[in-house]
């Protein structure tokens, strides 16, 4: 390098990143400390999680997950991880690696769960089974399932890691619909309420391309390519959307969504058909299901039966720079 | 300069100092979803790259609508 950028805003160290939305440069120690804070006051704010709780963090071998799951362990949370085995080819071999190499450095607890293994599909046959995106069949699978572990583990809370980007897109897309049911759901944080675990989403406050500075000053490897099947999904259109957004207008993201939780999501309050309680258990498993047989039992069903499909016949042509 | 680049994983290079901003203009990169390290360590967008400099554009985009 033949000349240093600027300097951190905090101690004049040389940074190692700009953050346009903080009018702000940092150095490695004090973006840590922007994380920890922004984290904090995420927790804080939406009563996500105590000290006493028994922690389940859902793990995919990317950075938010790892890093999320670095905070709270740094923080002095009680956190275990659960990762889902989930049949992409290489790159799920690659992203449990990654996990298991994360958790073991750590000396940290980890549970796998194989879905080939244990229910007889994988996210592909999925996705051709049941004709859902790639996507949509892989998220079906891991809420139910890190639900399910949550409950038979006794943990008191499930924490992913949704970050403001993730939390921006989805609402961008659900505000294109006017999509109230989604809209009125789109909490940080959802109690346990008719069989579902507590959920918390720490990372709200923390954009991407903070997780992944996160990642690189810690130095947390984690699974850098993009899952092959989900290229070109409406969820990354939208994030590309309001990252041109965020370039003219830095803030704009973080405006959004916190404008959201702040002034409307209140109106929200109790429109889902889950707050309202209009719910029944599956015939089958007994999991909270607005139908008689659940989702997550219907996708079973039909993938399990279903001849195995290789990840190159459901990967998409889409390719971002 | 030699720059790897992600998704595809590929290499391409460039001739001359150059800063960040400017290299990911180039590439017609968003700043926004982007990381760049140099030689290993992360570097802000006023950085100034040299002709010997092994550069990483990292994408920090990721995932589906789960």
């Amino acid at each position: 390098m033949t000349a240093v950028g600027s300097k951190c805003r905090v101690c004049k160290a040389p940074a190692v990143i700009d953050l346009p939305r903080h009018n702000a440069k940092f150095c490695a120690e004090h973006l840590q400390q922007l994380c920890r804070r922004q984290m904090a006051k995420a927790i804080e704010d939406f009563d996500m999680l105590s000290l006493d709780d028994r922690i389940l963090v859902a793990v995919s071998g990317g950075k938010d997950s790892l890093a999320v799951w670095d905070m709270l362990i740094e923080a002095g949370y009680q956190a275990d991880g659960l990762y889902i085995g989930l049949g992409i080819g290489e790159y799920s071999t690659d992203s449990g690696g990654y996990v298991q190499r994360f958790a073991d450095e750590r000396g940290l607890h980890l549970q796998t769960i194989d879905l080939r293994d244990e229910y007889g599909y994988d996210v592909p046959t999925a996705a051709r089974a049941t004709g859902r995106v790639p996507c949509s069949a892989c998220g079906l699978s891991k809420r139910r399932l890190f639900d399910q572990a949550a409950l038979d583990g006794g943990y008191d809370v499930v924490v992913t890691g949704h970050n403001l980007d993730d939390e921006a897109a989805v609402l961008f897309g659900n505000t294109l619909r006017w999509d109230i049911d989604y809209l009125a759901r789109q909490m940080p944080v959802l109690p346990a309420a008719n069989g579902f675990p507590k959920k918390a989403k720490p990372l709200i406050r923390l954009t991407e391309r903070e997780m992944a500075a996160w990642c690189l000053v810690r130095g947390i490897d984690y699974v850098v390519e993009e899952c092959p099947i989900a290229a070109g999904n409406r969820h990354l259109s939208y994030k590309e959307s309001l990252n041109a957004v965020e370039a003219k207008s830095p803030g704009a993201k973080a405006s959004f969504y916190l404008g959201f939780l702040d002034r409307m999501a209140p109106l929200l309050a109790g429109q889902s058909a889950a707050a309202a309680g209009d719910l029944n258990e599956c015939e089958r498993c007994g999991s909270p299901t607005t139908g008689d047989v659940c989702a997550f039992c219907r996708l079973v069903e039909k993938s399990s039966a279903h001849e195995p499909v290789p990840v190159e016949m459901v990967m998409t042509r889409g390719r971002r720079r | 300069m030699k720059v790897l680049l992600r998704n595809p994983r590929r290499e391409v290079e460039f001739d001359g100092p150059r800063s960040v901003d400017r290299l990911l203009d180039e590439l017609q990169l968003s700043r926004e979803a982007h990381l760049v390290i140099c030689n290993g360590t992360l570097v802000p967008g006023d950085a100034v790259l040299g002709d010997d400099d092994q550069i990483e554009v990292r994408p920090v985009i990721s995932g589906g609508a789960a």
